[in-house]
C-alpha cells in the first residue's frame, strides 16, 4: 500500500481496525479525541463496536467486558483519564484478559496540561492499578512505529491474555507524517481463546473473574501472572540503538518522542568531534535492562545521559539496569515543555567537559 | 427464579451473567451459565461491553443496593439511558450486607446501621434514593418493575416480571430492571419473621411495588424506540 500522510491519532485507530479489533470505547479528552472521532465514521465501515462512554471509569470496564467475549478490544485516552482506568486494567489483569490501551500522555499530576509528556513513565511501567501486575508497554517515536506497535500490541495482548498499553506523547498523537499499512495483516498463530464467555451451550459454565478469596488460590493466580511477565522478559524485549559505537563517549537513554530530538543532537555533534550513541527502549515493560548495561558500559563510555519529558522516572530503570558501572546523568523538562536540541546538546557538553577538565578517564572498573 | 426463567425460556446456553461486589459476589457459583465478576458497581459497564460485542447473547448483571445505587450510580444511569439491551436484577434490602450492616443510600430514614448508630439521619445523607422511580424518569425506552420477595405472592410477581424482563431481552426490545425489596435479617438485626413485617410495613410505604416503566407505555413517548 501507498504511503500515505496520517495524523498520529487517527494512524494509530486505523492500526487498530487492520488489527482486528472492532471493538472501542471511549471518553473524550485531550490530546487524543481524534482516534474517537476517526472511529466512529470508521466501525460502521467494518461492522465495528463505537461507543462513547460516559466515564473512563465505565470506559475500562466496558472493555473488560467485551474482552470477555473474546473478541480484539482497544481504548484511547490521555493521562487522567488514563487514572480512572486503572481499576479495570488491574481487573484486567488478574481476569487475564488482553486488551490494547492507548495513552497519548499529557502533563501532569492532576488536571495538568493538554501539551506532551512523559511523565506517566511510573504509572504505565510500575503499575498504576492495585495488586501483582504489570502491563506491557510500547513506545513508539514515529508515527509508522505507532502504526506497527498498535498492531504488534494487539497479538501481544492475545499471547499473554494481559492489557497492553501503547504509551505515546501528545506529539505521536498530534504530528502528522508518512504512513505505510501492510497490504494484508498477519501474525503468528496463537492459542484458541477457549476462556472466552461464549455461553455454555456445549461446555461447562466458566467463569472469568479475579476474586480468589482462598489466600492459596490468589496466590496461584499471581505466580501464573509473574511466570508470564518473565516470559515477556525473554521474548518481547524491543530497543533500537542509534549511533552506538566503540568510540562513544556519552551514551543518550531516551525513548519515544524524546529519542528523535535526541537523534537531532547526536547528528549536530558529530561534526563537532563529539562521539555520542543513543539507546532507545522500545518496550519499557520489559525493560532492555540487559542489552542497556551491555552498551552503557562499552570501554569508552565516560557517563550514561537519561533524557525524559518529565522530571526523571525512565532514569530509575536506567540506574537499576547500569547498577553503578557508570555515572547516569538526568535532563528533562516537564509540563509540556519539550528539551530542545541546543538544551541537550549543552547537557553532553558538560558532561564531556568535566571529564577531559578533570584530565582523566572514566572511574576505573574493579 | 432467575435461573428457572433462563431455563423456561431455554436462554442459558447462550447467557452471561455479571456478579457484582456485594453479597451477590459469588452469585456465579449458583448458576449454571457463564459469569463475569465486576469491579464494585460497574456491572452495568461491563454487560454494556459485553452485548454490544455480543448482541445475540443474554446479558444480565445482578446487583445489590451499595453496589447499584451507591458507586455504580453513573453506570446504571448511563446504561439504561443509552437502552442497553440487557437486564438489571437489582436487590434492595436498604443496608451494605456483605461489609457487615453499614448504612446504603437505600437506607430509611430512622434506621439504624453501622454507620447510622442513632438512625439515618436524613438531614445530614439525604432521603433513600427510589432506583426504580429515578431511572423510569429517563425518555429511553425501558421496562422497570419493582418487586418483592416477602411472601408467597409476591414471590410469583416477583418471578412474573423477571420473566417478562428476559423475554424483552430475548426479543431485543429495551433495557430492563427489576428492583427487588429483600430482606437482610443479619444485619438489620431482627428475626427472619420480623425481618417479613419489617420489609411489608417499613419499606413498601417508601419503596411502592409496581411496574415503573415499560416498552408499551413509552410508544407515544419522544425517546429513540
Amino acid at each position: 500500500m501507498a504511503r500515505i500522510l496520517m495524523k498520529g491519532n487517527e494512524a494509530i485507530a486505523e492500526a487498530a481496525i487492520r488489527a482486528g479489533a472492532t471493538n472501542y470505547f471511549c471518553y473524550p479528552i485531550t490530546p487524543q479525541s481524534e482516534v474517537a472521532e476517526y472511529l466512529v465514521k470508521r466501525m460502521p465501515e467494518v461492522g465495528g463496536v463505537f461507543l462513547q462512554a460516559e466515564s473512563e471509569i465505565a470506559v475500562a470496564n466496558m472493555i473488560l467486558g467485551a474482552s470477555c467475549t473474546g473478541k480484539r478490544v482497544f481504548t484511547s485516552s490521555s493521562s487522567p483519564g488514563i487514572s480512572l482506568m486503572q481499576e479495570g486494567l488491574s481487573y484486567m489483569a488478574g481476569s487475564q484478559l488482553p486488551c490494547v490501551v492507548l495513552n497519548i500522555v499529557r502533563g501532569g499530576p492532576g488536571l495538568g496540561g493538554i501539551l506532551p509528556a512523559q511523565s506517566d513513565y511510573f504509572q504505565a511501567v510500575k503499575g498504576g492499578g492495585h495488586g501483582d501486575y504489570r502491563l506491557l508497554v510500547l513506545a513508539p517515536s514515529t508515527i509508522q512505529e505507532a502504526v506497527d506497535l498498535t498492531m504488534l500490541a494487539f497479538h501481544l495482548a492475545d499471547k499473554y491474555r494481559n492489557p497492553v498499553m501503547i504509551l505515546g506523547d501528545g506529539m505521536i498523537g498530534q504530528m502528522m507524517e508518512p504512513v505505510e499499512f501492510p497490504d494484508s495483516y498477519s501474525e503468528p498463530e496463537l492459542p484458541p481463546k477457549d476462556w472466552a464467555a461464549t455461553g455454555a451451550s456445549d461446555r461447562d459454565p466458566l467463569i472469568i473473574r479475579s476474586l480468589f478469596l482462598d489466600p492459596t488460590t490468589l496466590e496461584e493466580n499471581s505466580i501464573i501472572l509473574h511466570k508470564k511477565y518473565e516470559q515477556a522478559k525473554k521474548e518481547e524485549i524491543r530497543f533500537e540503538n542509534y549511533k552506538v559505537k566503540p568510540s562513544n563517549k556519552v551514551l543518550i537513554v531516551s525513548y519515544g518522542t524524546m529519542a528523535r530530538i535526541c537523534q537531532t543532537v547526536i547528528d549536530d555533534l558529530e561534526p563537532e568531534g563529539y562521539s555520542v550513541g543513543l539507546f532507545r527502549p522500545i518496550s519499557l515493560f520489559p525493560y532492555p535492562e540487559v542489552a542497556l548495561r551491555k552498551e552503557a558500559t562499552r570501554k569508552n563510555i565516560e557517563s550514561v545521559l537519561v533524557v525524559e519529558m518529565s522530571m526523571g522516572q525512565m532514569v530509575e530503570d536506567v540506574e537499576k539496569a547500569v547498577a553503578g558501572a557508570r555515572p547516569v546523568n538526568f535532563f528533562g523538562r516537564t509540563g509540556g515543555i519539550v528539551p530542545t536540541p541546543e538544551e541537550v546538546k549543552d547537557q553532553i557538553k558538560k558532561l564531556i567537559k568535566k571529564k577531559s577538565r578533570r584530565g582523566r578517564p572514566a572511574k576505573k572498573r574493579k | 427464579m432467575v435461573a428457572e426463567t433462563l431455563d423456561e425460556l431455554n436462554l442459558r446456553e447462550r447467557t452471561c451473567g455479571i456478579a457484582p461486589v456485594g453479597c451477590s459476589v459469588l452469585a456465579y457459583n449458583y448458576f449454571n451459565c457463564d459469569f463475569l465478576e465486576a469491579p464494585h458497581g460497574r456491572a452495568p459497564a461491563l454487560a454494556t461491553g459485553f452485548k454490544r460485542v455480543r448482541p445475540d447473547m443474554i446479558v444480565f448483571t445482578y446487583q445489590g443496593d451499595g453496589d447499584l445505587a451507591s458507586i455504580g450510580m453513573a453506570e446504571i444511569v448511563h446504561s439504561a439511558n443509552r437502552g442497553e439491551k440487557f437486564t438489571t436484577i437489582f436487590v434492595n434490602n436498604a443496608i451494605y450486607g456483605m461489609t457487615g450492616g453499614q448504612m446504603a443510600p437505600t437506607t430509611l430514614e430512622g434506621q439504624i446501621t453501622t454507620t447510622s448508630p442513632i438512625g439515618r439521619n436524613v438531614q445530614q445523607t439525604g432521603q433513600p434514593v427510589r432506583v426504580a422511580e429515578l431511572l423510569s424518569t429517563l425518555n429511553t425506552p425501558a421496562y422497570i418493575e419493582r418487586v418483592a420477595v416477602h411472601t408467597p405472592q409476591n414471590i410469583i410477581g416477583a418471578k412474573r416480571a423477571i420473566r417478562k424482563a428476559f423475554a424483552y431481552q430475548a426479543a431485543g426490545t429495551c433495557f430492563s430492571l427489576i428492583e427487588v425489596l429483600s430482606t437482610c435479617p443479619t444485619n438489620w438485626g431482627l428475626t427472619p419473621d420480623e425481618a417479613t413485617a419489617w420489609l411489608q410495613e417499613k419499606m413498601t410505604p417508601y419503596f411502592p411495588l409496581g411496574c415503573f416503566k415499560s416498552p408499551e407505555s413509552d410508544e407515544d413517548s419522544d425517546g429513540p424506540v
